[in-house]
């Protein structure tokens, strides 16, 4: 091991809860438990907080979208026809039309507010990246814990199928399921369809990586001490699993799964980019972009904007992830 | 890591034959569930929501005979494995469409005929492999080169202003998407400065210097993503063994530091940067997907986001097949790449 980076004892282990047992003497160390080192850390760690930050702003735009668009924007769906030129059809004024009016300037061709779009298009992008994550996590801590716990064959079949889905032709795959998507499934219509879907295929291609993570930690989990302890005193399986095992995978799960989000925002802009996202006319970051495609020879300005959503949200999730992996490991150099 | 060193592999060519047949074997077997599940989604999916496969091949206006005819010739009717078996045993072996007295014989190794131009399936995919090919060789290269190369310096000059600013691009480069830096490259490099012509078609008349032309940005963007995030883990385990003991012997033995770089640290620090390589094939094949779409190059990506706008089935069919053979097959070169280069790893 390198030289400790951190203050705090180097040895201690994550998964744990790090409360000595203080004896009588020695009451000035004071107990504390994973949470609150990891919360002290975080705050130290200045590039995590701002990118924690940003996620915040994010998250409360695309929540209250509708008040933001209301106040310094168009609704998203409303043609400006009055803001193109007239043989072109691209914006009027420089910078793709940016005005005091239209803040992020307007679409070539129809005249749409962009900022409007991109404020929209978060919420479609949050939503998705979100619910995906919490499948991935769901599915890959069930399989993770079985594999790890129960070994054998068990354990052999999940590994087998977690090979496969990670050698899968993903994106190819989705687009071409997407396509020969009906129009109506399980009560639900249209975008209903598309968020589902994407938030069940997504999740269902992430999870090996959660599980992989996970049946790892169980694996090396399921000797120590405590869960042999367990055992002794007469702990069942579901005791063991859920009471004993469980709490300590929460700590690297929660990091894979901040980590998760970044990376699902962007399948699902390169899904929308590939015109197996939402409908149109909703909108969202990668439609966007690929409405920039065919135009952006003679209007550079109305894929920027779009791109740079993608961007901020990507970056914000990734710095806030590292931080969080930093805060609650002690071992991580990285 | 750190396991106790068990020496040079003793294994001898049989044995590497052996665990070369065995491997060989095991993608076969991958490949085919990833077909059988591809193959299950396209052709019973639309079966259960109620779509006609027959209607997507002969047209929205045809005749019920003309469908039942077209059911027939495909073997739309048979059961599920069967159809598959079909699918499957006409690659090496050809394939004939009977319908009646009405016979197409489609030449192995035959995919089946595009529903949309009625072509062999195999043409695309013969036309499109070496744009794919040579975009993801190139940029494998390209990324694996410029990915480890900065992480080594960023590791070695730890702390500096360099590896700040290596890093922070690094995360830049995870952080954007590829087809937002492919617009941007090519709005500068194409249509703005005019430095780079990017050529229609690629084909196998076409001269070594349209293709390298061509592309040159492709490579760059899908590069860019990865070399970030390559440099990124070389910095972390390069960091982690250099703080090994066997590198402060090698230094107190007198080894030259080149010495002790090349040959003790970045020699295992390959070996975790080879696992997430061979877990990221599948990433670049997206990857390639998504650079063909925005730099609109004929490769499989193209043809596959095509057919998929057209409900194609099986054009998208062979594309996705060839995908997870290419998948399968350089994680097999990655793993005995392995053997190279930790002796500690043993073939069989």
């Amino acid at each position: 091991m390198t030289a400790p980076l951190h203050d705090t004892p180097a040895d201690a282990d994550p998964t744990e809860d790090v409360a000595p047992a203080a004896g009588a003497g020695v009451r000035k160390v004071e107990g504390r438990t994973l949470k609150q080192i990891a919360w002290n850390r975080l705050k130290r760690d200045k590039v995590a907080l701002a990118g924690g930050v940003t996620v915040l702003l994010l998250v409360l735009v695309a929540v209250f979208a509708p008040l933001v668009v209301g106040l310094l924007g168009h609704p998203p769906d409303e043609f400006h026809q009055e803001e193109l030129e007239d043989l072109t059809n691209l914006p009027k004024g420089a910078f793709g039309g940016m005005s005091g009016d239209f803040l992020f300037g307007v679409e070539p061709n129809k005249g749409r507010d962009i900022f409007s779009r991109v404020v929209y298009g978060a919420r479609i992008s949050l939503l998705v990246a979100f619910l995906a994550a919490v499948v991935a996590v769901v599915l890959g801590t069930i399989f993770g814990i079985v594999a790890g716990y129960f070994g054998g064959w068990i354990d052999a079949l999940i590994s087998r199928v977690m090979d496969v889905l990670l050698a899968f032709p993903q994106l190819l795959f989705i687009i071409s399921l997407v396509s020969v998507l009906p129009d109506e499934l399980l009560g639900l219509r249209d975008n209903g369809v598309r968020i589902a879907v994407l938030v069940m295929v997504i999740g269902f291609f992430g999870w090996p990586y959660v599980g992989r993570i996970v049946r790892g930690q169980t694996l090396s989990l399921r000797e120590r001490e405590y869960v042999e302890a367990a055992r002794s005193l007469g702990g069942g399986q579901r005791h063991i699993l859920f009471r004993e095992l469980l709490p300590n995978l929460v700590a690297p799960v929660t990091v894979y799964a901040t980590l998760m989000i970044p990376t699902n925002i962007l399948t699902e802009a390169a899904l929308s980019f590939l015109g197996a996202g939402v409908l149109p006319p909703t909108a969202s970051w990668g439609s966007m972009l690929r409405d920039a495609l065919g135009t952006y020879e003679h209007d550079p300005m109305f894929m920027v904007f779009p791109g740079l959503a993608i961007f901020v949200a990507v970056l914000a999730f990734n710095l806030f992830g590292d931080g969080l992996r930093d805060a609650l490991d002690p071992k991580g150099t990285r | 890591m750190a396991g106790p060193h068990k020496g040079p592999a003793a294994a001898g060519p049989r044995t590497v034959l052996a665990y070369l047949i065995r491997r060989l074997i095991a993608v076969i077997i991958m490949v085919l569930v990833v077909l059988l599940a591809t193959f299950t989604v396209f052709f019973m999916l639309p079966k259960w929501a109620g779509q006609d496969i027959a209607v997507l091949f002969a047209g929205k206006n045809s005749g019920a005979e003309q469908l039942e005819g077209v059911r027939e010739k495909l073997g739309l009717s048979d059961p599920l494995l069967v159809q598959f078996w079909d699918f499957v045993k006409g690659i090496p072996m050809g394939r004939d469409y009977v319908n009646g007295s009405d016979v197409t014989h489609c030449p192995a190794p035959c995919f089946g005929y595009s529903f949309r131009t009625e072509e062999p399936v195999w043409t695309t995919l013969k036309d499109a492999l070496p744009v794919t090919g040579a975009l993801a060789a190139g940029a494998c290269v390209l990324w694996l080169v410029a990915g480890v190369a900065t992480g080594v310096v960023s590791a070695l000059k730890r702390g500096t202003v360099w590896d700040r600013s290596a890093m922070v691009t690094a995360l830049g480069g995870v952080s954007l998407p590829v087809f937002f830096t492919g617009m941007l490259m090519m709005g500068v490099f194409v249509h703005n400065l005019g430095w780079v012509k990017i050529a229609d078609n690629l084909g196998s008349d076409d001269s070594l210097g349209v293709w390298l032309e061509t592309l040159i940005l492709p490579w760059i963007v899908l590069a860019f993503l990865n070399a970030a995030m390559y440099a990124r883990l070389t910095r972390a385990t390069m960091l982690e063994v250099l703080g090994e003991d066997y590198i402060r012997t090698a230094r107190a033995k007198g080894l030259a530091e080149s010495a002790v770089i090349r040959k003790h640290a970045l020699r295992s620090a390959m070996t975790p940067i080879l696992t997430v390589f061979g877990l990221d094939l599948g990433v670049l094949m997206g990857g390639a997907v998504l650079t063909e779409s925005t730099f609109n190059l004929p490769g499989l990506g193209l043809q596959a986001v095509n057919a998929i706008s057209s409900k194609d089935l099986p054009v998208i069919l062979g594309v996705t097949l060839c995908a997870a053979l290419a998948i399968a097959l350089a994680n097999l070169v990655v793993d005995l790449l392995y053997a190279v280069i930790d002796p500690r790893v043993r073939l069989g």
